[in-house]
Protein backbone atom coordinates (compact mmCIF):
# COMPACT_ATOMS: atom_id res chain seq x y z
CA UNK A 1 0.00 0.00 0.00
CA UNK A 2 1.44 3.66 -0.96
CA UNK A 3 1.95 5.18 2.88
CA UNK A 4 -0.02 8.63 2.06
CA UNK A 5 -4.20 8.99 2.06
CA UNK A 6 -5.70 11.54 1.43
CA UNK A 7 -7.87 9.74 4.19
CA UNK A 8 -7.57 6.88 6.61
CA UNK A 9 -10.28 5.30 8.58
CA UNK A 10 -9.94 3.34 11.83
CA UNK A 11 -12.44 0.11 12.04
CA UNK A 12 -14.64 -1.15 9.30
CA UNK A 13 -18.05 -0.67 11.57
CA UNK A 14 -21.19 1.05 10.63
CA UNK A 15 -19.87 4.08 11.03
CA UNK A 16 -16.46 3.85 9.16
CA UNK A 17 -17.45 1.60 6.42
CA UNK A 18 -19.88 4.77 5.46
CA UNK A 19 -17.17 7.06 6.22
CA UNK A 20 -15.05 4.98 3.56
CA UNK A 21 -17.94 4.75 1.00
CA UNK A 22 -19.20 8.24 1.40
CA UNK A 23 -15.28 9.43 0.58
CA UNK A 24 -14.65 6.95 -2.18
CA UNK A 25 -18.06 8.14 -3.69
CA UNK A 26 -16.28 11.09 -4.44
CA UNK A 27 -13.07 10.13 -5.66
CA UNK A 28 -11.02 10.65 -2.44
CA UNK A 29 -8.08 7.90 -1.62
CA UNK A 30 -9.25 6.40 1.21
CA UNK A 31 -7.67 4.05 3.06
CA UNK A 32 -10.43 1.57 5.43
CA UNK A 33 -8.49 -0.37 8.39
CA UNK A 34 -10.29 -3.12 10.13
CA UNK A 35 -7.98 -5.35 13.14
CA UNK A 36 -11.07 -8.26 12.67
CA UNK A 37 -9.98 -10.91 9.67
CA UNK A 38 -13.29 -9.69 8.21
CA UNK A 39 -14.92 -6.95 8.52
CA UNK A 40 -17.87 -8.04 11.06
CA UNK A 41 -15.63 -10.78 12.93
CA UNK A 42 -15.27 -8.37 15.67
CA UNK A 43 -18.67 -6.55 15.61
CA UNK A 44 -21.64 -7.43 18.00
CA UNK A 45 -25.28 -5.77 17.97
CA UNK A 46 -28.74 -6.75 19.07
CA UNK A 47 -29.23 -6.47 16.01
CA UNK A 48 -31.77 -4.18 14.38
CA UNK A 49 -30.77 -2.19 11.44
CA UNK A 50 -33.23 0.94 10.90
CA UNK A 51 -33.19 1.33 7.04
CA UNK A 52 -32.90 5.31 7.68
CA UNK A 53 -30.19 6.54 7.20
CA UNK A 54 -28.40 4.20 5.17
CA UNK A 55 -30.99 3.66 2.28
CA UNK A 56 -30.10 7.90 1.45
CA UNK A 57 -26.40 6.26 0.90
CA UNK A 58 -27.68 2.83 -0.79
CA UNK A 59 -31.81 3.15 -1.90
CA UNK A 60 -33.15 0.19 -1.76
CA UNK A 61 -30.06 -1.83 0.09
CA UNK A 62 -32.92 -4.42 1.18
CA UNK A 63 -33.07 -5.56 -2.34
CA UNK A 64 -29.11 -6.75 -2.00
CA UNK A 65 -27.72 -6.77 1.53
CA UNK A 66 -28.14 -10.06 3.28
CA UNK A 67 -30.31 -9.02 6.03
CA UNK A 68 -32.59 -11.49 8.35
CA UNK A 69 -36.10 -10.09 9.01
CA UNK A 70 -38.27 -6.64 8.60
CA UNK A 71 -39.62 -5.54 12.04
CA UNK A 72 -42.90 -5.44 11.65
CA UNK A 73 -43.67 -5.69 14.83
CA UNK A 74 -42.51 -4.35 18.02
CA UNK A 75 -43.25 -5.87 21.98
CA UNK A 76 -42.10 -4.73 24.75
CA UNK A 77 -42.17 -7.13 28.10
CA UNK A 78 -42.02 -6.23 31.95
CA UNK A 79 -41.04 -9.78 33.28
CA UNK A 80 -41.75 -10.58 36.29
CA UNK A 81 -40.92 -13.60 38.56
CA UNK A 82 -42.75 -15.99 36.45
CA UNK A 83 -45.28 -13.88 34.33
CA UNK A 84 -44.78 -10.42 32.60
CA UNK A 85 -46.93 -7.33 31.35
CA UNK A 86 -46.62 -6.88 27.77
CA UNK A 87 -47.39 -4.41 25.28
CA UNK A 88 -47.23 -4.45 21.02
CA UNK A 89 -47.29 -2.40 18.45
CA UNK A 90 -47.57 -3.89 14.83
CA UNK A 91 -47.75 -2.24 12.07
CA UNK A 92 -48.12 -3.46 7.99
CA UNK A 93 -46.92 -0.60 6.88
CA UNK A 94 -43.61 -1.13 7.89
CA UNK A 95 -43.18 -3.73 5.52
CA UNK A 96 -42.91 -0.96 2.47
CA UNK A 97 -41.01 1.21 2.83
CA UNK A 98 -39.49 -1.08 5.35
CA UNK A 99 -38.51 0.63 8.62
CA UNK A 100 -36.05 -2.09 10.76
CA UNK A 101 -34.43 -5.67 9.70
CA UNK A 102 -32.88 -7.46 12.28
CA UNK A 103 -29.52 -8.73 10.91
CA UNK A 104 -26.13 -10.98 11.86
CA UNK A 105 -23.57 -8.34 11.61
CA UNK A 106 -20.58 -10.78 10.55
CA UNK A 107 -22.80 -11.42 7.32
CA UNK A 108 -23.58 -7.73 7.02
CA UNK A 109 -20.53 -5.59 7.62
CA UNK A 110 -18.86 -8.13 5.30
CA UNK A 111 -21.42 -7.02 2.10
CA UNK A 112 -21.22 -3.12 3.57
CA UNK A 113 -17.69 -3.17 3.68
CA UNK A 114 -17.88 -4.67 -0.13
CA UNK A 115 -19.76 -1.90 -1.26
CA UNK A 116 -17.20 0.69 0.10
CA UNK A 117 -14.58 -1.46 -2.24
CA UNK A 118 -16.62 -1.32 -5.17
CA UNK A 119 -16.86 2.39 -5.01
CA UNK A 120 -12.77 2.34 -4.63
CA UNK A 121 -11.91 2.63 -0.96
CA UNK A 122 -9.24 -0.03 0.22
CA UNK A 123 -9.77 -2.22 3.16
CA UNK A 124 -7.31 -3.65 4.54
CA UNK A 125 -8.00 -6.70 7.08
CA UNK A 126 -5.94 -8.63 10.09
CA UNK A 127 -4.41 -4.61 11.38
CA UNK A 128 -4.28 -3.18 14.28
CA UNK A 129 -3.99 0.30 14.69
CA UNK A 130 -1.84 0.64 17.67
CA UNK A 131 -1.56 4.22 18.03
CA UNK A 132 -2.02 7.31 16.01
CA UNK A 133 1.25 9.61 14.91
CA UNK A 134 0.59 13.25 15.57
CA UNK A 135 3.11 16.14 15.19
CA UNK A 136 2.68 19.63 16.07
CA UNK A 137 -0.49 19.01 17.62
CA UNK A 138 -1.90 17.44 14.53
CA UNK A 139 -2.93 13.60 13.75
CA UNK A 140 -1.03 13.00 10.82
CA UNK A 141 -1.42 9.15 10.73
CA UNK A 142 -1.50 5.56 11.95
CA UNK A 143 0.78 3.30 13.21
CA UNK A 144 -0.24 -0.16 12.49
CA UNK A 145 1.31 -4.01 13.51
CA UNK A 146 2.31 -4.55 10.13
CA UNK A 147 6.07 -4.32 8.46
CA UNK A 148 4.83 -1.46 6.79
CA UNK A 149 4.29 0.23 10.41
CA UNK A 150 3.33 3.88 9.89
CA UNK A 151 0.94 5.26 7.24
CA UNK A 152 0.03 8.86 6.55
CA UNK A 153 -3.15 10.53 5.33
CA UNK A 154 -4.55 14.47 5.69
CA UNK A 155 -7.19 13.68 7.80
CA UNK A 156 -7.65 10.49 10.22
CA UNK A 157 -11.34 9.16 10.91
CA UNK A 158 -11.31 7.32 13.90
CA UNK A 159 -14.41 4.81 13.95
CA UNK A 160 -12.91 2.05 16.48
CA UNK A 161 -15.91 1.23 18.75
CA UNK A 162 -17.01 1.59 21.91
CA UNK A 163 -13.41 1.21 23.57
CA UNK A 164 -12.70 4.14 21.64
CA UNK A 165 -8.40 3.81 23.11
CA UNK A 166 -7.37 5.93 19.96
CA UNK A 167 -9.44 8.85 21.14
CA UNK A 168 -8.39 8.48 24.43
CA UNK A 169 -4.62 8.13 23.38
CA UNK A 170 -4.97 12.12 21.98
CA UNK A 171 -6.95 13.04 25.14
CA UNK A 172 -10.10 13.30 23.79
CA UNK A 173 -11.96 11.54 26.85
CA UNK A 174 -9.95 10.01 29.92
CA UNK A 175 -11.76 6.73 30.05
CA UNK A 176 -15.31 5.58 29.83
CA UNK A 177 -16.61 5.42 33.95
CA UNK A 178 -18.50 1.87 34.31
CA UNK A 179 -21.39 3.75 34.80
CA UNK A 180 -20.80 4.84 30.64
CA UNK A 181 -20.93 1.56 29.22
CA UNK A 182 -23.29 -1.79 29.12
CA UNK A 183 -22.24 -5.25 29.33
CA UNK A 184 -24.65 -6.71 26.51
CA UNK A 185 -24.12 -10.61 26.31
CA UNK A 186 -25.96 -12.33 23.49
CA UNK A 187 -26.57 -16.00 21.70
CA UNK A 188 -27.87 -16.69 18.34
CA UNK A 189 -29.96 -19.87 18.68
CA UNK A 190 -31.08 -22.02 15.56
CA UNK A 191 -34.61 -22.69 15.21
CA UNK A 192 -36.30 -24.10 11.96
CA UNK A 193 -38.20 -21.35 10.58
CA UNK A 194 -41.61 -21.95 10.27
CA UNK A 195 -41.18 -22.66 14.46
CA UNK A 196 -40.53 -19.01 14.06
CA UNK A 197 -43.21 -17.71 12.16
CA UNK A 198 -45.72 -20.11 13.97
CA UNK A 199 -44.47 -19.48 17.83
CA UNK A 200 -44.47 -15.27 16.99
CA UNK A 201 -47.21 -15.12 14.97
CA UNK A 202 -45.63 -13.75 11.85
CA UNK A 203 -45.34 -14.72 8.20
CA UNK A 204 -42.43 -15.43 6.21
CA UNK A 205 -41.09 -12.23 5.57
CA UNK A 206 -41.93 -10.74 8.55
CA UNK A 207 -40.07 -10.63 11.87
CA UNK A 208 -40.63 -9.30 15.74
CA UNK A 209 -38.40 -7.20 18.24
CA UNK A 210 -38.95 -7.94 21.43
CA UNK A 211 -37.77 -5.91 24.28
CA UNK A 212 -37.78 -7.03 28.28
CA UNK A 213 -37.08 -5.05 31.46
CA UNK A 214 -38.15 -6.00 35.12
CA UNK A 215 -36.76 -9.44 35.96
CA UNK A 216 -35.10 -9.70 32.72
CA UNK A 217 -32.26 -8.01 33.86
CA UNK A 218 -32.57 -8.97 37.72
CA UNK A 219 -33.89 -4.99 38.04
CA UNK A 220 -30.91 -3.71 37.18
CA UNK A 221 -30.48 -0.53 34.66
CA UNK A 222 -30.54 -1.75 30.91
CA UNK A 223 -32.37 -3.81 28.78
CA UNK A 224 -33.10 -7.78 27.42
CA UNK A 225 -34.13 -7.90 23.93
CA UNK A 226 -35.17 -11.19 21.77
CA UNK A 227 -35.03 -10.98 17.93
CA UNK A 228 -35.89 -13.11 15.11
CA UNK A 229 -33.87 -13.46 12.32
CA UNK A 230 -34.85 -15.89 9.60
CA UNK A 231 -33.83 -19.27 10.93
CA UNK A 232 -32.55 -17.99 14.10
CA UNK A 233 -33.18 -15.81 17.37
CA UNK A 234 -31.15 -13.43 18.57
CA UNK A 235 -31.33 -13.14 22.63
CA UNK A 236 -29.23 -10.91 24.53
CA UNK A 237 -29.10 -8.80 27.92
CA UNK A 238 -27.07 -5.93 28.36
CA UNK A 239 -26.63 -4.04 32.03
CA UNK A 240 -24.12 -1.07 32.76
CA UNK A 241 -21.04 -2.19 33.73
CA UNK A 242 -21.33 -0.44 37.28
CA UNK A 243 -24.49 -2.26 38.29
CA UNK A 244 -23.51 -5.42 37.29
CA UNK A 245 -19.59 -4.69 39.43
CA UNK A 246 -22.17 -4.04 42.61
CA UNK A 247 -24.69 -7.13 41.63
CA UNK A 248 -21.77 -9.31 41.39
CA UNK A 249 -23.40 -11.26 38.77
CA UNK A 250 -22.19 -12.56 36.57
CA UNK A 251 -22.97 -11.61 32.88
CA UNK A 252 -23.71 -15.13 31.37
CA UNK A 253 -25.72 -16.07 34.20
CA UNK A 254 -27.82 -13.08 33.54
CA UNK A 255 -28.12 -14.49 30.30
CA UNK A 256 -29.14 -17.93 31.66
CA UNK A 257 -31.60 -16.66 34.03
CA UNK A 258 -33.35 -14.89 31.19
CA UNK A 259 -33.59 -18.01 28.48
CA UNK A 260 -35.03 -20.09 31.60
CA UNK A 261 -37.47 -17.38 32.39
CA UNK A 262 -40.75 -19.55 31.68
CA UNK A 263 -42.38 -16.83 29.23
CA UNK A 264 -39.26 -16.63 27.46
CA UNK A 265 -38.62 -20.06 27.83
CA UNK A 266 -41.56 -20.72 25.33
CA UNK A 267 -40.33 -18.59 23.06
CA UNK A 268 -36.80 -20.39 22.40
CA UNK A 269 -37.57 -23.78 23.00
CA UNK A 270 -36.48 -26.30 20.92
CA UNK A 271 -33.42 -23.72 19.84
CA UNK A 272 -29.76 -24.73 19.15
CA UNK A 273 -27.16 -22.40 20.82
CA UNK A 274 -25.03 -21.35 17.85
CA UNK A 275 -22.49 -18.46 19.18
CA UNK A 276 -22.42 -16.53 22.25
CA UNK A 277 -21.03 -13.02 22.20
CA UNK A 278 -20.22 -9.96 24.32
CA UNK A 279 -19.96 -6.65 23.65
CA UNK A 280 -19.91 -3.06 24.94
CA UNK A 281 -22.17 -0.58 24.14
CA UNK A 282 -21.93 2.88 24.90
CA UNK A 283 -24.37 4.07 27.18
CA UNK A 284 -23.26 7.37 28.78
CA UNK A 285 -25.50 9.35 26.04
CA UNK A 286 -24.94 13.61 26.42
CA UNK A 287 -22.94 14.21 28.85
CA UNK A 288 -19.70 11.54 27.83
CA UNK A 289 -19.83 13.26 24.14
CA UNK A 290 -15.79 13.36 23.91
CA UNK A 291 -14.03 15.82 21.88
CA UNK A 292 -15.38 15.27 18.46
CA UNK A 293 -12.49 16.87 16.39
CA UNK A 294 -9.08 17.98 16.28
CA UNK A 295 -6.48 19.11 13.77
CA UNK A 296 -6.79 16.09 11.14
CA UNK A 297 -9.14 14.11 13.27
CA UNK A 298 -12.59 12.86 13.61
CA UNK A 299 -14.45 10.62 15.61
CA UNK A 300 -17.61 9.07 15.07
CA UNK A 301 -19.87 6.09 16.06
CA UNK A 302 -19.71 3.99 19.26
CA UNK A 303 -15.74 5.69 20.00
CA UNK A 304 -18.04 9.26 20.03
CA UNK A 305 -20.82 7.61 22.45
CA UNK A 306 -23.51 8.41 19.45
CA UNK A 307 -25.97 5.69 21.14
CA UNK A 308 -29.71 6.56 22.15
CA UNK A 309 -30.13 3.76 24.91
CA UNK A 310 -33.45 4.04 25.52
CA UNK A 311 -34.96 3.53 21.89
CA UNK A 312 -31.64 1.30 21.37
CA UNK A 313 -30.72 3.02 18.35
CA UNK A 314 -26.66 3.02 17.63
CA UNK A 315 -25.77 2.22 14.14
CA UNK A 316 -28.11 4.61 12.64
CA UNK A 317 -26.00 7.16 14.35
CA UNK A 318 -23.02 5.57 13.40
CA UNK A 319 -24.22 5.48 9.61
CA UNK A 320 -24.66 8.98 10.04
CA UNK A 321 -21.97 10.65 11.73
CA UNK A 322 -19.90 8.58 9.26
CA UNK A 323 -21.62 10.16 6.44
CA UNK A 324 -21.38 13.52 7.85
CA UNK A 325 -17.63 12.96 8.53
CA UNK A 326 -17.38 11.90 5.21
CA UNK A 327 -18.83 15.18 3.30
CA UNK A 328 -17.02 17.28 5.92
CA UNK A 329 -13.50 16.08 5.28
CA UNK A 330 -14.28 15.92 1.55
CA UNK A 331 -14.70 19.80 2.20
CA UNK A 332 -11.78 20.19 3.93
CA UNK A 333 -9.82 18.25 1.11
CA UNK A 334 -11.23 20.68 -1.80
CA UNK A 335 -10.10 23.72 0.57
CA UNK A 336 -6.94 22.17 1.45
CA UNK A 337 -7.58 22.98 4.95
CA UNK A 338 -7.84 19.82 7.30
CA UNK A 339 -7.15 21.50 10.47
CA UNK A 340 -9.86 21.71 13.66
CA UNK A 341 -10.74 25.01 11.76
CA UNK A 342 -12.48 23.50 9.11
CA UNK A 343 -13.89 19.52 11.16
CA UNK A 344 -15.43 21.59 13.35
CA UNK A 345 -18.01 21.21 10.46
CA UNK A 346 -18.73 17.99 11.38
CA UNK A 347 -19.33 18.62 15.26
CA UNK A 348 -21.63 21.75 14.22
CA UNK A 349 -23.15 19.26 11.73
CA UNK A 350 -23.64 16.03 14.15
CA UNK A 351 -24.73 18.25 17.60
CA UNK A 352 -27.21 20.21 15.70
CA UNK A 353 -28.73 17.22 13.67
CA UNK A 354 -31.13 14.40 14.95
CA UNK A 355 -27.90 12.35 16.91
CA UNK A 356 -27.20 15.84 19.05
CA UNK A 357 -31.12 16.35 19.62
CA UNK A 358 -32.20 12.96 21.27
CA UNK A 359 -29.09 12.53 22.61
CA UNK A 360 -29.49 15.63 24.52
CA UNK A 361 -33.03 14.96 25.04
CA UNK A 362 -32.41 11.65 26.81
CA UNK A 363 -29.35 13.25 28.59
CA UNK A 364 -30.64 12.87 32.52
CA UNK A 365 -32.49 9.19 31.33
CA UNK A 366 -29.99 6.76 31.81
CA UNK A 367 -28.07 8.57 35.24
CA UNK A 368 -31.90 9.01 36.40
CA UNK A 369 -32.21 5.22 36.45
CA UNK A 370 -28.48 4.14 37.36
CA UNK A 371 -28.89 6.90 40.42
CA UNK A 372 -32.42 5.72 41.22
CA UNK A 373 -32.41 1.91 41.37
CA UNK A 374 -36.06 1.97 42.65
CA UNK A 375 -37.58 2.59 39.73
CA UNK A 376 -36.77 -0.23 38.06
CA UNK A 377 -36.51 -2.51 41.82
CA UNK A 378 -39.33 -0.97 43.12
CA UNK A 379 -42.04 0.20 40.59
CA UNK A 380 -41.99 -2.87 37.83
CA UNK A 381 -42.50 -5.92 40.39
CA UNK A 382 -44.97 -3.72 41.97
CA UNK A 383 -46.80 -2.87 38.38
CA UNK A 384 -47.10 -6.89 37.96
CA UNK A 385 -49.16 -6.93 41.25
CA UNK A 386 -51.22 -4.18 40.03
CA UNK A 387 -52.48 -5.46 37.52
CA UNK A 388 -53.13 -8.48 38.96
CA UNK A 389 -55.51 -6.87 41.44
CA UNK A 390 -57.21 -5.26 38.89
CA UNK A 391 -57.98 -8.16 36.40
CA UNK A 392 -58.42 -10.78 39.32
CA UNK A 393 -62.07 -11.24 39.52
CA UNK A 394 -63.39 -12.18 43.32
CA UNK A 395 -66.09 -10.25 44.51
CA UNK A 396 -64.09 -6.94 45.64
CA UNK A 397 -65.64 -3.82 44.10
CA UNK A 398 -63.54 -2.19 41.69
CA UNK A 399 -62.78 0.88 44.05
CA UNK A 400 -61.16 -1.39 46.50
CA UNK A 401 -59.18 -2.61 43.98
CA UNK A 402 -57.89 1.03 42.60
CA UNK A 403 -57.67 1.72 46.06
CA UNK A 404 -55.01 -1.24 47.29
CA UNK A 405 -53.67 -0.89 43.57
CA UNK A 406 -52.56 3.17 44.87
CA UNK A 407 -51.40 1.48 47.70
CA UNK A 408 -49.48 -1.08 46.55
CA UNK A 409 -47.59 1.21 44.30
CA UNK A 410 -46.53 3.66 46.63
CA UNK A 411 -46.34 1.91 49.22
CA UNK A 412 -42.70 2.87 50.86
CA UNK A 413 -42.04 5.71 48.31
CA UNK A 414 -45.25 7.26 50.13
CA UNK A 415 -47.88 9.42 47.90
CA UNK A 416 -45.94 12.48 47.41
CA UNK A 417 -42.47 10.73 46.51
CA UNK A 418 -44.26 8.05 44.19
CA UNK A 419 -46.00 11.79 42.68
CA UNK A 420 -42.49 12.91 42.82
CA UNK A 421 -40.63 9.91 41.34
CA UNK A 422 -43.48 9.65 37.95
CA UNK A 423 -42.48 14.04 37.63
CA UNK A 424 -38.74 13.08 37.45
CA UNK A 425 -39.02 10.19 35.23
CA UNK A 426 -41.37 12.18 32.94
CA UNK A 427 -39.35 15.20 33.00
CA UNK A 428 -36.19 12.94 32.01
CA UNK A 429 -38.28 11.18 29.46
CA UNK A 430 -40.35 13.69 27.12
CA UNK B 1 -28.55 -26.04 26.21
CA UNK B 2 -24.96 -23.87 26.48
CA UNK B 3 -25.71 -23.01 30.26
CA UNK B 4 -21.66 -23.23 31.23
CA UNK B 5 -19.59 -20.76 30.08
CA UNK B 6 -16.97 -23.52 29.08
CA UNK B 7 -19.73 -24.80 26.65
CA UNK B 8 -20.80 -21.29 25.32
CA UNK B 9 -17.03 -20.87 24.24
CA UNK B 10 -17.14 -23.46 22.68
CA UNK B 11 -19.47 -21.91 20.48
CA UNK B 12 -17.53 -18.97 19.90
CA UNK B 13 -14.34 -19.16 17.33
CA UNK B 14 -10.66 -17.53 18.25
CA UNK B 15 -7.43 -17.40 16.54
CA UNK B 16 -5.39 -17.33 19.37
CA UNK B 17 -2.35 -15.06 19.55
CA UNK B 18 0.82 -15.79 21.01
CA UNK B 19 1.51 -13.17 23.52
CA UNK B 20 -1.49 -11.86 26.04
CA UNK B 21 -2.94 -8.35 25.32
CA UNK B 22 -4.30 -8.61 28.23
CA UNK B 23 -1.75 -7.91 31.33
CA UNK B 24 -2.29 -6.88 35.29
CA UNK B 25 -0.18 -4.13 36.04
CA UNK B 26 0.95 -5.16 39.31
CA UNK B 27 -0.23 -8.39 40.76
CA UNK B 28 0.40 -7.35 44.93
CA UNK B 29 -3.28 -4.60 44.10
CA UNK B 30 -4.85 -8.14 43.65
CA UNK B 31 -3.59 -9.47 46.09
CA UNK B 32 -3.77 -6.95 48.91
CA UNK B 33 -6.38 -4.13 47.70
CA UNK B 34 -8.56 -5.91 45.97
CA UNK B 35 -10.44 -8.06 48.66
CA UNK B 36 -13.66 -8.54 45.89
CA UNK B 37 -11.52 -9.61 42.65
CA UNK B 38 -14.13 -7.73 40.63
CA UNK B 39 -12.33 -8.96 37.15
CA UNK B 40 -13.47 -13.04 38.52
CA UNK B 41 -17.47 -12.17 38.48
CA UNK B 42 -18.29 -9.39 35.39
CA UNK B 43 -15.91 -10.54 32.74
CA UNK B 44 -18.17 -12.32 30.29
CA UNK B 45 -15.93 -15.36 29.49
CA UNK B 46 -14.18 -16.13 32.87
CA UNK B 47 -10.63 -14.78 31.47
CA UNK B 48 -9.53 -14.00 34.93
CA UNK B 49 -9.33 -16.56 37.39
CA UNK B 50 -7.96 -16.08 41.15
CA UNK B 51 -5.44 -18.64 42.21
CA UNK B 52 -5.06 -18.44 45.75
CA UNK B 53 -2.20 -15.69 45.39
CA UNK B 54 -2.17 -14.75 42.13
CA UNK B 55 -4.61 -13.76 39.08
CA UNK B 56 -4.37 -16.22 36.36
CA UNK B 57 -5.05 -14.51 33.12
CA UNK B 58 -6.56 -16.82 30.42
CA UNK B 59 -6.30 -14.44 27.26
CA UNK B 60 -7.17 -16.88 24.75
CA UNK B 61 -10.52 -16.57 25.74
CA UNK B 62 -11.17 -13.29 25.46
CA UNK B 63 -13.27 -11.50 23.30
CA UNK B 64 -12.30 -8.33 23.57
CA UNK B 65 -14.98 -6.35 25.19
CA UNK B 66 -13.08 -4.33 27.56
CA UNK B 67 -15.26 -4.50 30.57
CA UNK B 68 -12.28 -5.57 32.75
CA UNK B 69 -9.98 -2.22 31.74
CA UNK B 70 -12.81 0.17 32.97
CA UNK B 71 -14.44 -2.10 35.21
CA UNK B 72 -11.54 -2.73 37.40
CA UNK B 73 -11.62 -0.09 40.41
CA UNK B 74 -7.86 -0.01 40.49
CA UNK B 75 -7.10 0.64 36.58
CA UNK B 76 -4.94 -2.32 37.33
CA UNK B 77 -5.37 -4.32 33.44
CA UNK B 78 -3.54 -3.08 31.06
CA UNK B 79 -5.89 -3.31 27.66
CA UNK B 80 -4.58 -3.34 24.18
CA UNK B 81 -6.32 -5.09 20.73
CA UNK B 82 -5.13 -8.50 19.90
CA UNK B 83 -2.55 -8.27 16.99
CA UNK B 84 -4.69 -7.58 13.64
CA UNK B 85 -6.09 -11.05 12.79
CA UNK B 86 -5.84 -12.72 16.48
CA UNK B 87 -8.30 -13.10 19.12
CA UNK B 88 -12.28 -13.77 18.68
CA UNK B 89 -13.62 -14.24 15.54
CA UNK B 90 -17.43 -13.67 15.04
CA UNK B 91 -19.09 -15.98 12.48
CA UNK B 92 -22.39 -14.29 13.33
CA UNK B 93 -24.09 -11.56 14.83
Amino acid sequence: MSLKYEAIVVGAGPAGITAAYELARRGRDVLLIERGPYPGSKNVMGGILYTYPLREIIPNFWEKAPLERPILEQRYMLLDDDGHVAFAFRDPSWSDPPNAFSVLRAKFDQWYAAQAVAQGALLINETTVTELIVEDERVVGVRVDRPEGDVYADVVILADGANSLLAKQIGFHKEWLPEEVALAVMEVLSLPKDTIESRFNIGPEEGVSIEMLGEATLGLPGMAWLYTNKESLSIGVGVTLSSLREARMKPYALLERLKAHPTVQRLIEGSKPEEYLAHLIPEGGYRSIPRLVGHGVVVTGDAAQFVNAVHREGSNFAILSGKLAAEVVDEALSLGDTSENVLVRYRDRVMRGVIGADLKKYADTIPLLEKNPHYLKHYMPRLHGALRELFTVDGIPKKEKQKRMIELLTADRGKWGAARDVWRLGRAMW
Amino acid sequence: MASKIEEKLYLTRFQAAEQSHLTVIDHDVCLTKCTEKWCTHFCPTDVYRWEGTRMHVGYEGCVECGSCRIGCPYGNIHWVYPEGGKGVVYRLA
